[in-house]
């Protein structure tokens, strides 16, 4: 089985992830025998089971939603993560564009 | 006195006794991985400089009439918990130079008690990985055998306790990643109940899998470092509320002398297929040892344990494709400058910062999450993961703990299964249900057995699952063992 190349790549758009072609190829054969693999799951009778997302048993586990302020040091550390910074703004590629940006992306998902 | 060579809780009795200080044991220990880490390639970063600090002042504090269980003590810490003031890499090029706002909780409890942090350790990129050769900082080699890995993904933390590179170490584990590692390279690693220790600041692979625990030269050790890094956490809201006592394990199984009254059970069924026998017979050596301590040992079956891996590849990816969304290039890390829009900064930051597997992985849960395939793959793994959890919820009732052997063959050649990602998806076999359950695993070296292929005898480790939150059983039942044998005489030639 193999998955086709407007399938990883679909795949690879919603994922926000730039393939090159040896590896769009190499992900169709190696994504359909993982799939493959774990479609053994589809033997198990699972009628009427529950799904586990967790197994803490904890439940509505939350605390006051207040505001903790941040002390300068963590602040500066915060800032100089930035890859691209104009003072304390965090500095971003352009949101919108007339001729194939991200917004027509946006549409073809 | 050879330094390195001590346990946490010897060299915690040396400079409590002021035989010798911090900054005499954290030097040693960063010569020798001057001397052998080149080769190991057991540390991403060395933290050289804040580590004799560190040292420095708790030599004073202890000079000053202060104590605590870890107050000079040198520590290494996966490259996956945050680090003010060390670099925090995943081990992928994504977070390559990427300097955390804030210590994991972990992190902060080892430095509160004292701790020395060496450094921190490599690990497969993002945790994604049995073997540390999906790191984009090299392959980690297995101190036993240089040819063979040291297992994964905390191969770095296992390696680096395994040739005396650290006192001990904190690693992680998801679904094997501290026990595996530890059996190849012959160390204590013990997975903790989920829940048991914060994950706050340990960066999130499988939310609902992932925990925190040690990698130590013996259980002892483990047991101290559970108690300084267990505990609620009000920073992670999985974290199980009961405050946890730093020295309460270590004085759990400071009194257990024997194993009466302890029943033992083993999945006859699920381990005889697919096992070296070289290394079953180890296994089954160390379960005559525990039966002689006074355990009783009975048959249990876990008919679906086997959809175990195939469960865990499901959910795993899953969560790590939406885990590692946050890697975007845009607040921090890797932040291409080819993109010129803000859909090719996502796209081209991601698509060069990730490195093979962790690819694999976000393409496997994005096809399980999206649009017509969640039922059938997501949803239908949650509901065996109810299954499994039950068959062994059911089978605590009448033991105390499960065995089974770590891993089916010792450490492989570096290589050797690096192009067949199910084959090491298949490391985790015998790992992943307590994963899946939530359950707290002891990796105990029980001996050694040489490779059909290789001349060097290579560690066996014994898997001692418990019940949820019962860590106290089974490194109980860790300690009794080493009473009797312990392998920790027996040392790499590096």
């Amino acid at each position: 089985m193999k998955l086709s190349k407007e399938e990883v790549e679909h795949i690879a758009k919603l994922a926000r992830l730039e393939l090159g072609s040896e590896e769009v190829e190499r992900f169709q054969s190696e994504l359909a025998n993982i799939l493959d693999y774990v479609s053994q799951l589809k033997e198990v009778d699972t009628t009427g089971v529950e799904p586990t997302a967790q197994v803490t048993g904890l439940l509505n586990n939350l605390r006051n939603d207040v505001s903790v302020a941040s002390d300068s040091a963590t602040r500066e550390r915060l800032l100089s993560a930035f890859p691209d910074r104009e003072g304390d703004y965090l500095k971003v590629k352009t949101v919108f564009s007339v001729e194939g940006g991200s917004a027509s992306h946006e549409e073809d998902l | 006195m050879t330094l390195h060579e001590l346990t946490l809780l010897e060299t915690l009795d040396g400079l409590r006794q002021k035989k010798f200080s911090a900054v005499e044991v954290t030097t040693d220990y960063l010569n020798r991985i001057k001397k052998y880490d080149k080769e190991i390639n057991s540390y991403i970063t060395v933290a050289e400089e804040s580590a004799l600090t560190q040292a420095k002042d708790a030599d004073k504090r202890r000079a000053a009439g202060e104590d605590s269980l870890l107050l000079g003590i040198p520590i290494a810490v996966k490259d996956n918990q945050t680090t003010i003031g060390i670099r925090t890499t995943a081990a992928s090029k994504i977070l390559e130079n990427y300097l955390p706002s804030y210590d994991a909780t972990s992190v902060k409890k080892i430095k509160e008690a004292g701790a020395i942090i060496l450094g921190k350790t490599n690990l497969d990129e993002f945790a994604h990985g049995a073997s540390t050769e999906y790191s984009a900082f090299g392959v980690t080699k297995n101190p036993w055998d240089q040819t063979r890995v040291p297992g994964g993904s905390s191969g770095g933390s296992a390696a680096a306790v395994a040739a005396d590179l650290a006192a001990v170490s904190l690693g992680s584990d998801t679904g094997g990643s501290i026990r595996q590692p530890a059996s190849f390279c012959g160390v204590v690693g013990l997975k903790t109940s989920y829940g048991r220790v914060s994950r706050s600041g340990l960066l999130s692979m499988t939310s609902s899998t992932d925990v925190i625990g040690p990698i130590a030269k013996d259980v002892a050790d483990a047991a101290l470092l559970l108690g300084v890094i267990a505990g609620e956490d009000n920073k992670d809201q999985t974290c199980a509320p009961d405050s946890v006592q730093p020295d309460q394990y270590l004085k759990i199984i400071s009194s257990k002398k024997d194993l009466s009254g302890i029943t033992l059970g083993v999945p006859r069924d699920f381990i005889s297929a697919g096992v070296d026998s070289v290394v079953l017979s180890v296994i089954d050596e160390s379960i005559k040892q525990l039966q002689a301590l006074g355990a009783k040992v009975v048959d249990i079956k876990l008919p679906h344990a086997s959809y175990s891996v195939p469960v865990y590849y499901v959910i795993t990816p899953s969560e790590v494709s939406s885990n590692l969304a946050r890697y975007d290039g845009i607040r921090f890390g890797y932040n291409s400058d080819e993109a010129k829009n803000l859909y090719d900064v996502y796209a081209k930051s991601r698509g060069q910062g990730f490195g093979r597997e962790a690819k694999r992985r976000i393409m496997i849960g994005t096809y399980a999450l999206s649009y017509g395939y969640y039922d059938a793959y997501y949803l239908q793994a949650q509901r065996v993961r109810t299954l499994i959890t039950q068959e062994l919820d059911e089978a605590f009732r009448s033991v105390d703990a499960i065995l089974t052997p770590v891993s089916p063959h010792v450490a492989f050649k570096i290589g050797e299964n690096i192009n067949d990602p199910i084959k090491m998806y298949l490391e985790d076999v015998f790992m992943v249900v307590a994963s899946l359950a939530g359950l707290p695993a002891l990796s105990l070296p029980v001996g050694f057995s040489k490779p059909e292929k290789g001349n060097t005898e290579m560690p066996v480790g014994l898997q001692i699952i418990g019940r949820r939150f019962d860590e106290a059983t089974i490194l109980s039942i860790g300690k009794c063992y080493e009473g009797v044998i312990n392998w920790r005489s027996k040392k790499p030639s590096l």
